[in-house]
């Protein structure tokens, strides 16, 4: 691959000079190629450049069976795999007109919002640090690894969890799983006021973050920022509160919106939604409802292990799914989720087989990235760095 | 819950914002529409879609100033071959719309939204790059996932999952 011209200046502006970030530079958070114009240490451009992960997914999805593609889907946003699963899961659901039973709901709500803090922690972690703050990284990395074996816990998995199916979850959750996590919910607000601690009202961090990378609504709704970078500056959207999907509309939480439109804006944002999202935790926890976590649908749904060696039926049916897949309805459906970087949809098109005609994910990464050459221009270098940690990306999002 | 069937008779389905507004401006632009799934899919005239974007984006009482989402489906070997997909959201009502383009697979062009959202640029360029549908008055229509040198577009129907040997 012959390098992209990296020139953006044009003749006769001799003052400045063009300067290449990236794609291995620490502070991008994976391999984003940022092309900046500097005039001294100002910024003057900002070009984002990507492409360095692209996978082809979407293409690969299209040779799939419809249940073989929610392994695919964890790769994408790696950071927030269950809640691809479940917004892959809730369109084809809705493809399939498929009802899923209430306690499998619930599980998909709290495991979401456990996938929330998750990655939210990974942010605030690396956010820090890239400012200069490397104990919140370790106070972070803390708690991230009890999320981690509680999905090990209940999929067998750390990060590529695979947890949701089409139709219900993999798995009922195991023995002890729900006590281990209400001792963990009951602790972690705790854990918040540490890193609050370490932050908030640390003067470095307000220096590095206050009034750096602004971004006005007007700009945001029209470069397209979702998300926490779009609560940020000032406009209250949530999906779960707005859209709700999968029995959100049974929680109580509120929506975190600041006004300023800065990097501490967006910080703000996100560390109230850790308190939120531990709250809704809570709820889940206590309203747990009992039940299967399977739908009743033995053409879609895999029958469980045991039926499967007693049963001839449900040894057909598992047959049958595994070599042949399920067929969809013909149609088209976008279904949109508030991932912990904002609006994650998927937009599935069924032709009537097995496999699916065409399946798109929007990122919320990449709709994010969109305004970083916005938010950076006329700031310093140094503050490129804390708005690429504001707008919290994944690479694997954006390049898919 | 069973599937209901689709609706696309135009009369029924009046009283969602996007529609009327249409239907208040140009009737003619509008080739069919669809309810289906709880969603709602207008197909436009491909001469138009700038001027109905706009139009939307610009309503009133429900402007449609969010683009959610922008691509494009390949329903090759018929005709007409391409799809262009917007997904459009009203962030001050939380309604959403769905206007599709139908574009011929000769060499399909089709007007860039980038001067109504300037969101698109990215959504457009991934279009172009994966399928080949050029958007005119496009700031900086190039390759974005692929390398500049890439040959093909690979979310096309006719490229091969590997890739042309």
């Amino acid at each position: 691959m012959p390098p992209s011209p990296a020139i953006i200046a044009e003749p006769g502006q001799d003052s400045t000079l063009v300067l290449n970030m990236g794609p291995q530079h620490p502070s991008t958070h994976g391999v984003l190629r940022l092309v900046l114009e500097i005039d001294g240490e100002t910024v003057v451009r900002l070009r984002p450049e990507i492409g360095y992960l692209h996978t082809g997914i979407e293409k690969t999805c299209e040779a799939k069976f419809y249940q073989q593609v929610v392994p695919l889907t964890d790769r994408i946003d790696y950071l927030c795999p269950m809640t691809n699963n479940l917004t892959y899961c809730l369109a084809v659901e809705k493809l399939l007109g498929l009802e899923i039973p209430p306690k499998a709901q619930w599980m998909r709500v709290l495991m979401n919002e456990l996938t929330r803090i998750n990655s939210h922690l990974v942010w605030l972690g690396t956010h820090a640090m890239d400012l200069g703050a490397m104990t919140v990284f370790l106070y972070c990395f803390r708690e991230r690894e009890d999320i981690l074996r509680f999905f090990e816990m209940i999929s067998g998995q750390r990060m590529m969890t695979s947890y949701f199916r089409i139709g219900g979850l993999a798995l009922e959750p195991p023995i002890g799983f729900f006590e281990k996590l209400k001792k963990f919910a009951d602790r972690f607000p705790g854990n918040v006021d540490e890193y609050e601690g370490l932050l908030t009202g640390n003067p470095i961090f307000l220096m590095r973050t206050k009034g750096v990378a602004k971004l006005s609504a007007e700009d945001a709704i029209a470069l397209g920022a979702c998300g926490p970078t779009l609560r940020g500056s000032g406009v209250d959207i949530d999906l779960r509160r707005d859209a709700p999907y999968t029995g959100y509309e049974n929680f109580k939480f509120k929506v975190p919106v600041a006004t300023e439109g800065d990097v501490f804006a967006r910080y703000v944002c996100r560390v109230q939604e850790l308190r939120e999202s531990i709250g809704i935790v809570q709820q889940a926890l206590a309203g747990m409802p009992e039940g299967p976590v399977k739908a009743d649908a033995p053409k879609v749904v895999l029958p469980d292990r045991e039926k499967m060696k007693t049963q001839m039926e449900a040894l057909i049916y598992h047959f049958k799914i595994i070599t042949e897949g399920f067929t969809v309805p013909a149609g088209e459906v976008y279904q949109a989720v508030e991932s912990p970087r904002g609006e994650m949809g998927y937009y599935i098109v069924s032709d009537g087989s097995a496999k699916p005609y065409r399946v798109h994910m929007r990122g919320p990464s990449y709709a994010n990235l969109q305004t970083l050459a916005k938010m950076c221009e006329g700031y310093l270098i140094a503050d490129v760095i804390a708005a690429i940690g504001s707008i919290d990306v994944v690479l694997g999002d954006i390049d898919r | 819950m069973p599937l209901a069937p689709p609706i696309t008779d135009i009369e029924q389905l009046k009283s969602h914002p996007a529609l009327q507004r249409i239907l208040g401006w140009k009737p003619e632009v509008i080739t069919s529409v669809k309810f289906d799934r709880e969603e709602l899919t207008i197909w436009v005239d491909k001469v138009f879609i700038r001027e109905v974007c706009a139009l939307l984006r610009d309503d009133r009482t429900c402007p449609f100033n969010y683009l959610a989402d922008l691509t494009c489906v390949d329903w090759y070997p018929s005709e007409p071959r391409f799809e262009v997909v917007y997904h459009l959201l009203s962030i001050p009502q939380k309604e959403r719309v769905r206007l599709k383009v139908r574009l011929d697979g000769g060499s399909p062009a089709i007007e860039s939204v980038t001067s109504v959202w300037p969101s698109a640029n990215y959504y457009e360029r991934e279009a172009f790059d994966l399928f080949g549908v050029r958007f005119t008055g496009h700031p900086n229509l190039k390759r974005i996932m692929m390398p500049d040198d890439w040959e093909g577009h690979p979310l096309r129907k006719d490229y091969p999952v590997e890739g042309y040997r």
